[in-house]
């Protein structure tokens, strides 16, 4: 679809917004997987529709503020890249598109103040530790207070495990065949710091050696997601520094920072040529812990006698559609002695958590989450696996009222010989 | 005017009636992204009732209106109507009952084609009618386009599926069209109906016929050197007497596209494949297959090959079908064709295609249901260039009046919408045409059920296949 959008107006960091735009062929192929056009069934709210307000608003033709609300609908999940035949990459869209209409917007103080908060709590383990227990006094008053505010609180854990701190580095078992970085991450650190515990000893066991950069902090993907490129900039700069040269990759075992992390490119684009290339060269090395255990090899731990399980896998977002990642945890999964591998319904369809969309738009995340649920539970499982922390908390939130809950936990725990009452 | 519309606000809430730009902008158009409306109101019913009132509404203030399934018509037919209203019918999107017994369904129009299939598997059955864009198009905007697939060769069109219809006139009158059981008995209006691209009004409720899940699959995947060569093994197929399931053709292009947008293993070196289904029950398929393998090694394919499993049997089928969109990967701007020709000229409309296309300097791609001679060609070219739209309408026309010579038609399955109105006079007589208006007009004197749409009537007076679209010289749609 042809666009009358001018490059030299956006300017080098936004120029490439035109590209997907132009790609887009206007089939609709799209819109039976998006979650806010399944739920809404309107136009603005499908990817087909998103692109072309967004072109309408690059080409001056509407005020960007008229879109918002559809934009600020749309989860980030790409189920629209993955079903798009004609390629149009939604997301080198959607990403610059949020930095570029921040830049142009106001926003109430109440909804300032959320962004704040959330910007400064989920990117820091302690600070998101702090919170979750101020949150936990207010959770009776919850329903009380203004929706999205109420809906932050409610879906604070009101416990968190003990804080866990890592060792710099942990040695590979028998012959090394590899040595790599691991992203802690924030929110997953502070919520579930046992998920990273087995990624390492996975890996140590697999023979790589596992570096845990001790100056490390947020990847910026949840601020890049929502738009604050700024934010999202700084962190990763961090990072940039924090993280040794000399390593295979750098893991991540939350799908949301893999992705994140991936798209540095983008975030970077425009910026000067140095911190450029650094950022393609970090974004280079970012491999799921699944991916990258299954391209060097994996051995299965050696529990002979785990009673057989029934794992149904739940395809997080930002792994299926944004790294295109499907076939490595399944085929990871499947090699360990019993396990049974069970396939949910409308695996494309995301569960509502979308890195803090949950909070932000609470009705679509609440009515997305018990359709997963349902799903999930219909194949009947000993235990649900995924590789995102957000979509961990989101279904284990949800399934609360299932007749029978059952665990939720990372695909990586599963390789590391989790088995129920372990 | 304005009366009108607070009228209409009494009917829908604001959640369900847009009127402001962000909210109707994405309605503008359909597939056909070329001719762009902006309506006045964009209104999204969740009752027959909201429908009925609506259209009563309508009539009496002359506005016209358009229903709107997912947008994906390819020939403008969807597209809003300057002044008018658009009446979206996805929330309608329930199936109402489903009779494994008596093998029907009764369904909203804004029920998806693949949905119908999906919620019969239980019981072994599905919906024939198999659009390419199965997964996306609304059975409503089906039977008003009797659109067709790649099954349709074996099975038929949407027409003979379609069993019963709950219909709201032009008028907001609410008429029961044909019947549930498989019989009909008085004139065939439903037959009517069907087709008419949404001219005679809007249907509301849908009684379709299930088919049996067929037993087994043979699908066979032959490349050839030729376009040509493709289409005359076409026509080797059917003089053997077996009747496929499918039989469809790909040319170096499309099969370039659809390779990247799914990697389904197809032959890269080749100027066209083809794929040949064989469904029924399995020892029917198991001799058919027997003398299909006869017939393809006699016609000089390059490569044959067999799917082996469920898996590489659908991704055959998934790059089929998504190949259209796929084009998108080659060139951002591209029109499809629908016409048809004799099954026995193939061969010969490919090659003058093929022949048009160099002439022109504008690359075709070829991707079409060659069991039933329905082209589908392409036409890519840039929009950037001044006149880059308007060379590729000289070609579409130059293809369409070429399947008019040899005997077909000027459209298959995508329907006439606003894209191939210039086109009726050349396929149809004044007195026809005469005849279709006149049938319209009894039920819609108006004229505000999709007006400017299939029929040339007041608002497309002069028709000429060059420079501005009639209807864009008429200011009922515009271009941007
Ligand atoms: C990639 C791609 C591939 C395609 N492949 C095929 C193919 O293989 N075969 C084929 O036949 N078509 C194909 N099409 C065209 C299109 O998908 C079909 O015409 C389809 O039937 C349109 O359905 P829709 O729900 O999108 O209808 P819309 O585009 O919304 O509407 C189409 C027409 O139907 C009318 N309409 C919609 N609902 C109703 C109703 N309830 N009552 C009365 N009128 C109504 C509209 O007014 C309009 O005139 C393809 C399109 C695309 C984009
Ligand atoms: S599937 Fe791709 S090309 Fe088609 S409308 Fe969606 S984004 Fe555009
Ligand atoms: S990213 Fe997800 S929610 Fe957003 S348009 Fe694409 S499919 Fe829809």
């Amino acid at each position: 679809m042809i666009s009358q959008i001018s490059k030299d107006k956006l300017g080098p960091k936004y120029a490439s917004m035109k590209e997907p735009i132009e790609a887009c062929v206007h089939c609709g192929f799209c819109l039976p997987t998006c979650p806010t056009y399944s739920t809404m069934g309107d136009e603005m709210n499908s990817p087909r529709g998103r692109i072309f307000l967004m072109k309408e608003t690059l080409e001056g033709k509407i005020d960007p503020s008229e879109i918002d609300p559809f934009i600020d609908n749309c989860l980030g999940c790409l189920a629209c890249v993955t079903s798009c035949p004609s390629g149009v990459e939604y997301g080198e869209l959607i990403s610059p598109y949020r930095s570029w209409s921040e830049e142009q917007r106001k926003r109430g103080t109440l909804e300032k103040l959320q962004r704040f908060a959330l910007l400064k709590t989920i990117p820091c383990p302690d600070r998101f530790r702090a919170a979750s227990k101020i949150a936990s006094v207010f959770k009776p008053v919850a329903p009380y207070l203004p929706k999205s505010f109420g809906a932050m609180i409610e879906l604070a854990p009101s416990q968190l495990p003990e804080k866990q701190e890592f060792d710099p580095i942990y040695p590979a078992n028998g012959t090394r065949r590899g040595r790599v970085a691991l992203l802690i991450g924030c929110a997953q650190q502070a919520l579930a710091p046992k998920i990273n515990q087995a990624a390492i000893n996975v890996l140590t066991r697999n023979g790589i050696e596992v570096v845990v950069p001790e100056s490390q902090g947020c990847c910026g993907s949840l601020a890049m997601h929502i738009g604050a490129s700024k934010e999202a900039q700084a962190a990763a700069k961090k990072n940039f520094e924090a993280f040794p040269d000399d390593v295979d990759a750098i893991i991540s075992t939350a799908a949301g920072c893999g992705s994140g992390m991936k798209e540095y490119g983008t975030l970077f684009a425009g910026a000067d040529e140095e911190i450029a290339d650094q950022a393609k060269a970090y974004s280079a090395k970012v491999q799921d812990v699944c991916a990258y255990l299954d391209a060097v090899g994996f051995a299965p731990p050696e529990n002979s006698e785990a009673p057989p399980i029934k794992v149904a896998y739940h395809d997080a977002c930002h792994l299926a559609h944004a790294q295109k990642i499907r076939s490595a945890p399944r085929k990871l999964l499947q090699s360990v002695p019993g396990i049974e591998l069970l396939e949910p319904a409308e695996w494309e369809i995301c569960c509502g958590s979308a890195g803090s969309y949950n909070i932000e738009h609470p009705d679509t995340a609440k009515e997305l989450g018990k359709r997963k649920v349902k799903n999930l539970m219909a194949t009947n499982p000993d235990v649900i696996a995924t590789g995102n922390i957000g979509c961990l908390t989101q279904i284990e939130f949800h399934s609360k009222d299932s007749e029978k809950p059952v665990p939720v936990v990372h695909t990586v725990e599963l390789l590391d010989g989790w088995s129920p009452g372990r | 005017m304005s009366d009108f519309y607070s009228k209409l606000r009494s009917i829908f809430p604001p959640d369900r009636l847009y009127e402001d730009a962000a909210r109707v902008t994405p309605y503008v158009s359909d597939g056909l992204t070329v001719f762009r409306e902006e309506p006045k109101a964009v209104v999204m019913p969740i009752s027959n009732e909201e429908v009925a009132d609506t259209l009563k509404l309508c009539h009496e203030f002359e506005i016209p209106f358009v229903a709107r399934g997912s947008g994906t018509s390819l020939s403008g037919g969807s597209l809003p109507i300057r002044d008018g209203i658009v009446i979206s019918l996805n929330r309608l999107n329930q199936i109402l009952d489903l009779d494994p017994d008596n093998r029907t369904a009764r369904v909203q129009p804004g029920v998806i084609n693949s949905e119908i299939s999906a919620a019969a598997a239980d019981h072994g059955l599905y919906f024939a009618p198999d659009p390419s864009s199965q997964t996306v198009c609304t059975i409503g905007g089906n039977l008003a386009f009797n659109s067709g697939g790649a099954h349709c060769l074996k099975y038929g069109m949407t027409s003979n599926h379609i069993l019963g219809l709950t219909v709201a006139l032009p008028d907001g009158t609410v008429a029961e069209l044909g019947n549930d059981s498989l019989e009909n008995a008085g004139p065939d209006c439903v037959g009517l109906f069907v087709g008419s691209e949404g001219l005679l009004g809007i249907a509301l409720e849908i009684q379709v016929r299930l088919m049996p899940v067929p037993e087994s699959f043979q699908t066979i995947l032959a490349s050839y050197d030729s376009l040509e060569a493709a289409g005359d093994a076409v026509a080797a197929v059917v003089a053997s007497g077996i009747l496929p399931g499918a039989m469809e053709i790909m040319d170096r292009l499309a099969i370039e596209a659809a390779e990247a947008a799914v990697s389904a293993g197809y032959p890269e070196d080749a100027e066209a494949c083809l794929i040949v289904e064989l469904d029924g029950e399995t020892a029917a398929v198991d001799a058919d297959f027997q003398a299909l393998s006869t017939t393809m090694e006699q016609t000089g394919a390059k490569e044959v090959r067999v799917a082996q499993s469920t898996e590489e049997r659908l991704l055959i089928w998934k790059g089929r079908k998504s190949a259209f969109s796929a084009v998108g990967r080659l060139s951002p701007d591209y029109i499809v064709q629908d016409g048809v020709v004799p099954r026995s000229k193939l061969g010969q409309a490919l090659k003058d295609i093929s022949r048009f296309s160099s002439e022109a300097g504008l690359r075709v791609a070829n991707v079409f249901h060659a069991g039933d001679g329905n082209l589908h060609p392409l036409i890519l070219f840039d929009a950037t260039e001044a006149d880059g739209l308007e060379k590729a309408e000289a070609l579409a026309g130059r293809i369409l009046r070429l399947c008019l010579e040899l005997g077909g038609s000027i459209t298959g399955e995508h329907g006439v919408g606003v894209e191939k109105l210039e086109y009726m006079p050349d396929m149809f007589s004044p007195t026809d045409l005469d005849a279709f208006n006149r049938i319209r007009r009894a039920i819609d004197p108006k004229e505000i059920s999709n007006r400017g749409k299939m029929l040339p009537s007041k608002e497309a007076p002069a028709l000429s296949s060059q420079g501005p679209h009639p209807l864009e010289k008429a200011g009922v749609i515009s271009r941007m």
